[in-house]
C-alpha cells in the first residue's frame, strides 16, 4: 500500500498522493482457490464457436497463476474478447474445458456464477458505465450487489476514488467525464472489491498513449498487490514497452509467450 | 433509502410511463364493478332481510257471506295465529292500505265499494322458528280452507338470481380488468428488460444474482401500480359519490341507499394495494423468467 502513496503516476492530485491515501480492502468473500492454487485460470482444449459457424479459437490450452500478469494479443478480430468472455463467463465454451478458481464451466449452475463473478473484475474499452448514476454509485455497485454496508461503501468508494485521482468527480455522471476519467471510473468499479482476477478489454483503447500508459501503471501496482492481471490488446507498442508474459491469438489458436518478443 | 435505490434507469422509460394511466384506468373499472358486486350484495341483504320469515295469508271475498262473519273470520284466524309460538308479529291489512298497494295501479279512486277486495294478514315469523310456515298453514286451514299463502318465495327467487347474476358479472369484469393489467406489466417489464439490456448485462457481470435485478423491477412496477391504483381508486370513489347523491334524490323504495359501508369502501380503498402487489410479484416473476433463459 505504501507503494501507492509513492507512486500514483500522476492519477492523484499532490496533495492526495502525500497523504493517508490507500486501496479499500473490502474482501466480499474469504479468497478460496482451488487444492492447485497454482492456477487460477485453466483452459484445456478450448474451442469457441458462435451460433453454427466455424470454431474462431480451437485448442486453446493455458493456465494463469494467481498473482500472474499476462497480455492478450493479436490483431483485431482474433478472439481475444471471446477468451475474455469465457473469463468473465458470458460465453461457454463450444468444446474443452474452461476451470476459473477450481471451479469447471461446465458444472456451474447459473446461480453459482454471480459468487465467482465477484471475484473478478471487468474493465472494457468502452467503459461500459451507468449513464444514470454518480461516478461513486458506479464505483460502489459491487460493493452494494454484494450487500456491503452502506457507511463501508461511501468509505472506501470515496477513497478509491481518490487514489484514481477523481477526489473531485465523486458525484460527477459519466457523460460530464472525459474519456480517461470515465475509464479511471471503470477500472476503479472493476477492483472495488479487490477481486482476484482483473480482465481488461482494451482498455486503452480509447485514452490517449499518455494516459494509457499511466493505465498501465495503476493495472501492474494491483498486481502488484496480488490481482492477476489479464489485459487484451492490440497495441503492441504497449505491450512492448511492459515486459510481461503474452498470451497470442493468432490463426484460432493461442499461444503461450512467456518471453516478450521482440518489436 | 438503500431498499429503494435503482441502478437501473427504469424512471426514464417511455414503455413504463403509461402504466400508471392504464392502471389506473383498470382500477377505477375494477372498484366500480367491486361496487356493484358489494351493491347487489347488500340489495340482495336488504330484500332478504325485509322478506325473511315473512309471509301474507289471503282470505277471499267468498270465505264469508258478511260482513260481521269476515270481520268475525279475520278476528278469529289472528288471534289464533298471534297466541303461536312461533309468530314473531301478525298485522291485519286494513282497506285504506289495501287501497294505498293498488294506488299505483288504479290511481286514487281505487276500486268501486262493490267490488271486495281479499283479506291479507301479514305475518312474521320468529327467527328460531325455521317450521312456523306449516304450523300456520294447518292453523289457518282450520278456520278458513279457502286461504292461500304467498311467502314470496318464487319473487325472492328471482331477484337473488338476479343479483347473484350482477355478482357474477362484475367477477368475471374483476377478473379480466386483473389478467388484463397483469398482461400490462409483462409487456412493460418485457419491454424494460429489453431496453436495458446492456445495462443488465453490466449488473450481472459485477456479480448481480437475477434478484437482484427482479427487485429493482419490483419496486418500480410497484410504485407505478400504486400511483395508477391510488388516482383510479380516487376517481371510482368520487364517482359512488356522486352516484348515491343522484340517486339518493329520487324515492325509489325498491334499492336500499347506494351508500357504501365504511367496511365496502375499506375495501375498495385496498384495490390499489392489491394492484400494487400484484404488479410487483408480476415483475419479479417475469425478470427472474426471462433473466432465467440467458447464460
Amino acid at each position: 500500500m505504501s507503494r501507492l502513496k509513492r507512486k500514483n503516476h500522476g492519477f492523484a492530485p499532490p496533495a492526495q498522493a502525500a497523504g493517508r491515501c490507500k486501496l479499500p480492502c473490502v474482501i466480499l468473500r474469504p479468497q478460496r482457490f482451488s487444492r492447485d492454487a497454482q492456477t487460477l485460470v485453466l483452459f484445456e482444449n478450448v474451442g469457441v464457436r458462435y451460433g453454427a459457424g466455424p470454431e474462431i479459437i480451437h485448442g486453446a490450452t493455458f493456465t494463469l497463476a494467481p498473482g500472474s500478469f499476462h497480455f492478450l494479443v493479436g490483431p483485431s478480430g482474433a478472439g481475444k474478447s471471446s477468451l475474455l468472455r469465457l473469463m468473465y463467463m458470458t460465453l461457454r465454451p463450444s468444446s474443452g474445458r474452461v476451470n476459473l478458481f477450481g471451479r469447471d464451466l461446465d458444472s456451474l449452475h447459473r446461480r453459482e456464477i454471480p459468487l465467482l463473478r465477484r471475484r473478478i473484475g471487468v474493465v472494457f474499452q468502452d467503459f461500459r458505465l451507468l449513464s444514470n448514476l454518480t461516478a461513486l454509485d458506479n464505483v460502489a455497485l459491487p460493493l452494494r450487489i454484494a450487500g456491503v454496508r452502506e457507511s463501508q461503501v461511501r468509505q472506501h468508494v470515496t477513497e478509491l476514488l481518490q487514489w484514481v485521482g477523481l477526489a473531485d468527480h465523486v458525484s460527477a455522471y459519466p457523460a460530464t467525464l472525459s474519456g480517461g476519467q470515465q475509464q479511471r471510473v471503470a477500472i476503479a468499479r472493476a477492483v472495488i472489491a479487490r477481486p482476484s482476477l482483473l480482465l481488461a478489454d482494451e482498455p486503452t483503447g480509447n485514452v490517449d498513449d499518455s494516459i494509457g500508459v499511466r493505465l498501465m501503471y495503476l493495472f501492474e501496482e494491483l498486481n502488484k498487490m496480488g490481482t492477476t492481471v489479464v489485459i487484451a490488446t492490440h497495441n503492441e507498442r504497449l505491450v512492448s514497452k511492459f515486459e510481461h508474459r503474452q498470451l497470442r491469438v493468432e490463426s484460432a489458436t493461442v499461444r503461450l509467450v512467456t518471453r516478450p518478443e521482440a518489436a | 433509502m438503500a431498499l429503494l435505490r435503482s441502478d437501473l434507469p427504469l424512471g426514464g422509460d417511455g414503455s413504463a410511463r403509461f402504466l400508471p394511466w392504464i392502471i389506473g384506468c383498470m382500477v377505477y373499472l375494477a372498484a366500480l364493478a367491486l361496487a356493484a358486486t358489494m351493491g347487489a350484495g347488500r340489495v340482495a341483504d336488504h330484500w332478504r332481510s325485509d322478506l325473511s320469515g315473512t309471509f301474507s295469508i289471503q282470505i277471499p271475498p267468498i270465505a264469508a257471506s258478511t260482513a260481521a262473519e269476515r270481520d268475525q273470520l279475520l278476528h278469529d284466524i289472528v288471534d289464533a295465529i298471534t297466541k303461536m309460538p312461533e309468530v314473531a308479529s301478525v298485522h291485519l291489512v286494513d282497506d285504506a292500505e289495501k287501497q294505498k298497494l293498488l294506488e299505483p295501479w288504479l290511481g286514487a279512486g281505487g276500486l268501486p265499494e262493490d267490488v271486495r277486495l281479499p283479506d291479507l294478514v301479514v305475518v312474521k315469523l320468529r327467527s328460531d322458528a325455521p317450521s312456523g310456515l306449516a304450523a300456520v298453514r294447518t292453523r289457518v286451514a282450520a278456520l278458513a280452507p279457502e286461504f292461500t299463502i304467498e311467502d314470496h318465495a318464487r319473487w325472492q327467487g328471482d331477484m337473488m338470481a338476479f343479483t347473484q347474476s350482477i355478482e357474477l358479472l362484475a367477477s368475471i369484469i374483476i377478473g379480466l380488468i386483473a389478467a388484463a393489467a397483469v398482461t400490462t406489466v409483462i409487456f412493460v417489464t418485457k419491454t424494460g428488460l429489453s431496453i436495458h439490456r446492456r445495462v443488465i448485462e453490466i449488473v450481472h457481470l459485477v456479480g448481480a444474482y437475477d434478484s437482484y435485478i427482479a427487485k429493482q423491477f419490483l419496486l418500480h412496477a410497484m410504485r407505478l401500480g400504486f400511483i395508477g391504483g391510488i388516482a383510479g381508486a380516487g376517481l371510482a370513489g368520487l364517482t359512488l359519490i356522486g352516484l348515491d347523491r343522484v340517486l339518493g334524490t329520487g324515492q325509489t323504495s325498491l334499492l336500499p341507499a347506494l351508500a357504501l359501508d365504511l367496511d365496502q369502501w375499506l375495501t375498495l380503498a385496498v384495490v390499489p394495494i392489491a394492484v400494487s402487489i400484484v404488479a410487483m410479484i408480476t415483475a419479479h416473476l417475469t425478470v427472474l423468467y426471462v433473466l432465467g433463459r440467458d447464460l
